[in-house]
């Protein structure tokens, strides 16, 4: 009994030392704090939530695709947002991706569901040749890659607004209260009705933030829903097996006097 | 000496195999009537936890390097598709990530029962001794798996690291060169790590096979500390221990389990998930929390060479704690003093941690300074002294005089003679 008391003692030591740590280990990113937003994704069973998901592919290809690459995402990627088969074979046809033609030379071709998304930029340097200078992240794990996740894209995309009186801005920069230093080069991307939504929902820019966060949450972690039904199943069945381990522990024990 | 073991197995096959090589003789003694003694508690599961955990580490370590690829220009793509592509990769690499937290956090609390109840004196010196190698030998593997992904924070705690050897006089940076196979942290420096990386849990292998030999010829402490005086003090290991171990390991599995699927990047930092880049250092330069407290020790020293040294001081003076402590009582139970003082080092370790996630200004260079101070009075004033003086409490006369109020009682099923035990 005392040795349980004192374990206990130590394990909340060590638990509330490591929440200390964790949440003093993150640098002060955000300038603001971030406004908290409800995801579907939250939580230990939290889905994507599909047509929110569909709805952010959109302003992704219409919008942000044309600065940030998705490297590591194929367009098959897309079933798990529930577009079928059919729709991901005319998404990714819509693109052409570079390759080499029948004669060798470089040629361009569609895109099939096995290819990776197209990028919008061969490589750094054109990008910043296009964007005066300014290299837009490749966005595969951004949500994974920023403090706040989901909450900080989110955050950034609707944080735009004119500087505040006095402050002095960088040649082509914008100001976002969200932003680190609060000049960022990426130009304000989302307005209100900047894209028609197919499933007629009204396009206000927070929607199409709220949108296009969810599906970059996707993309990041598009093993989240199959890795938390699994993660369900292996818990019971570990709960149960503790369970069991113990009784016979006791069962071996009982003879001790101890 | 030449000739056959008389095997007393009586599977033929077994008992042909057994005399000519006995390993099953072995593992019988050893695992199977190995005298334990009777009352240890759930601190004595975390050796076997931290077994299972290295074993955990090369199965998934190796699957890993089956598609990881250690080339400073593929190693984070390489990672990504282990985490898409590769058929539960993502569950391999969050376990193999994931474990190096629990590997740590088992191994921690396994050092800490060691300081509770006095594993480290006479005769475990050489046992303790082991231990601390083994702990050395898991943060030189921790921190070069950790540069392997090759994110920002693989990059710049790389960096930071080696360059501490440039504090050495004279040599330092050549070493450091040396250390880097080039002029920076590159391609080379990732490669010499995967191999080493590969390299020292194999090693590691062999340090715990050395570690559990030296326990098989002391003993095991236990939570009274005194010495196994008789067969009425102790159990065989099997079924007692291995079953209770067995509680301990799905307990474990639980916790981490839950890390694996429902938190996976709990431990993780953001900017690991940027790619490395040479030429942006990120605001702040933080080490996987398990080196937290050191890394706190090393930045709470003004001079760059004597923060080093204070900081592999912090390890060192682990290595002769058995010559530290001159009192002859083990357990904390029988010392009273020592228990508070005991507290008060683990309230100084948890602040370093706190500490060494933060950046070094302000109230924390100081709290640093304090708990640093502090966690050398410990082993080097505080120990030593107090082994003089303390007034410990009466030890029991035997552990099942203490168990059994009256005297042992009769043996529970085949106990052996010998006193000895588990790990
Ligand atoms: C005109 C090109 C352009 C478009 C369109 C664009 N971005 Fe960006 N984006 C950039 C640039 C350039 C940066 C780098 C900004 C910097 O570092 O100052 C950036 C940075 C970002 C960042 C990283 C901010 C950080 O914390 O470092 C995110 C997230 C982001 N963009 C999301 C989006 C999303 C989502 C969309 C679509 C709605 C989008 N962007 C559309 C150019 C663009
Ligand atoms: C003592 C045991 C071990 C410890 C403490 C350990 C620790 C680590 C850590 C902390 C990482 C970085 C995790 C991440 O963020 O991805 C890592 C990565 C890696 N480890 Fe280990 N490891 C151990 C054993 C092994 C073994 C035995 C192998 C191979 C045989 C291995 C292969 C790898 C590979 C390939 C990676 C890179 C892939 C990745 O980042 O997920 N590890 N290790």
């Amino acid at each position: 009994m005392r040795s349980l008391v004192l374990a206990s003692h130590v394990l909340a030591a060590l638990g509330l030392a490591s929440m200390g740590l964790l949440a003093a280990g993150t640098p002060a990113r955000a300038q603001e704090a971030l406004p908290h937003q409800e995801w579907s994704f939250n939580g230990p069973f939290g889905p994507f939530d599909r047509a929110a998901a569909q709805r952010g592919y959109q302003v992704y290809k219409e919008v942000c695709s044309n600065c940030h690459s998705l490297k590591a995402a194929y367009y098959r990627d897309l079933a798990g947002i529930g577009l079928s088969a059919e729709q991901i074979k005319a998404t990714a046809a819509s693109v052409t991706v570079p390759d080499i033609g029948p004669d060798g030379a470089p040629a361009e071709r569609p895109a099939l569901p096995s290819d990776h998304f197209r990028s919008p930029f061969p490589n750094e340097l054109a990008a910043r040749a296009a964007l005066n200078g300014a290299l837009p992240p490749d966005l595969s794990v951004i949500e994974l890659a920023r403090e706040g996740g989901a909450d900080y894209v989110d955050a950034l995309l609707t944080g735009y607004s004119d500087p505040p009186a006095g402050m002095k801005m960088g040649d082509g920069m914008n100001y976002n209260k969200y932003f680190p230093g609060n000049q960022i080069a990426m130009p304000r991307p989302l307005q209100d009705g900047q894209v028609t939504y197919a499933d007629g929902t009204p396009a206000s820019t927070a929607q199409e933030a709220h949108d296009v966060a969810t599906f970059l949450a996707y993309i990041a972690q598009p093993e989240m829903e199959a890795r938390k039904r699994m993660g369900v199943k292996v818990v019971l069945f570990l709960i149960f097996l503790t369970g069991i381990t113990y009784a016979v522990k006791r069962k071996v024990w009982s003879d001790v006097d101890h | 000496m030449v000739g056959l073991h008389k095997s007393e197995f009586a599977n033929p096959v077994i008992n042909w195999i057994d005399t000519r090589l006995p390993i099953f003789t072995m593992m019988q003694k050893e695992y199977g009537v190995f005298p334990t003694p009777k009352n240890f508690n759930y601190f004595w599961n975390f050796g076997a936890l931290a077994m299972v955990n290295l074993v955990i580490m090369i199965v998934t370590g190796i699957v890993l390097a089956m598609n990881y690829k250690p080339d400073a220009a593929l190693a984070f793509d390489s990672v990504q598709r282990i985490m898409r592509d590769v058929n539960f990769g993502w569950m391999i690499r969050y376990v193999h990530a994931n474990g190096a937290s629990m590997f740590f956090i088992v191994t921690y609390i396994h050092l800490f029962r060691g300081l509770y109840y006095g594993s480290y004196k006479m005769p475990r010196e050489l046992l303790w001794m082991i231990g601390v190698v083994i702990l050395l030998l898991m943060m030189a593997t921790a921190f070069m798996g950790y540069v392997l992904p090759w994110g920002q924070m693989s990059y710049w705690g790389a960096t930071v690291i080696t360059n501490l050897f440039s504090a050495i006089p004279v040599v330092g940076n050549s070493i450091v060169t040396w250390l880097w196979g080039g002029f920076a942290v590159g391609d080379a420096t990732l490669n010499r790590f995967f191999s080493l990386h590969y390299l020292l849990p194999f090693v590691l292998v062999g340090v715990v096979f050395l570690h559990v030999a030296a326990l098989h010829i002391t003993g095991s402490n236990n939570p009274l500390g005194i010495e196994v005086k008789g067969p009425q003090d102790t159990l065989p290991f099997h079924p007692y221990y291995t079953v209770k171990d067995s509680v301990g390991i799905c307990v474990f599995l639980l916790v981490f389990a839950v890390l694996v699927f429902f938190v996976p990047n709990f431990f993780s930092s953001p900017d690991n998930f940027i790619p490395a880049n040479p030429l942006a250092t990120p605001a702040e330069i933080v080490p996987e929390w398990y080196f937290l407290p050191f890394y706190a020790i090393l930045r709470s020293v003004p001079n760059k060479l004597g923060g080093v040294m204070m900081m592999f001081g912090s390890i060192a003076v682990l290595f002769v704690l058995p010559w530290l402590d001159t009192s002859k009582v083990r357990s904390c139970k029988f010392r009273p003093v020592y228990r508070q003082f005991l507290f008060l080092l683990v309230i100084a370790v948890i602040t370093l941690g706190t500490v060494g996630a933060h950046r070094p200004e302000g109230i924390w260079v100081y709290l640093g300074r304090v708990a640093t101070l502090y966690y050398f009075l410990h082993f080097l004033v505080i120990l030593p002294v107090l082994g003089k003086l303390e007034r410990t409490l009466p030890l029991p006369e035997s552990i099942s005089r203490k168990v059994l109020p009256g005297g042992g009682g009769p043996l529970p099923g085949g106990a052996a003679a010998k006193p000895m035990e588990k790990m």
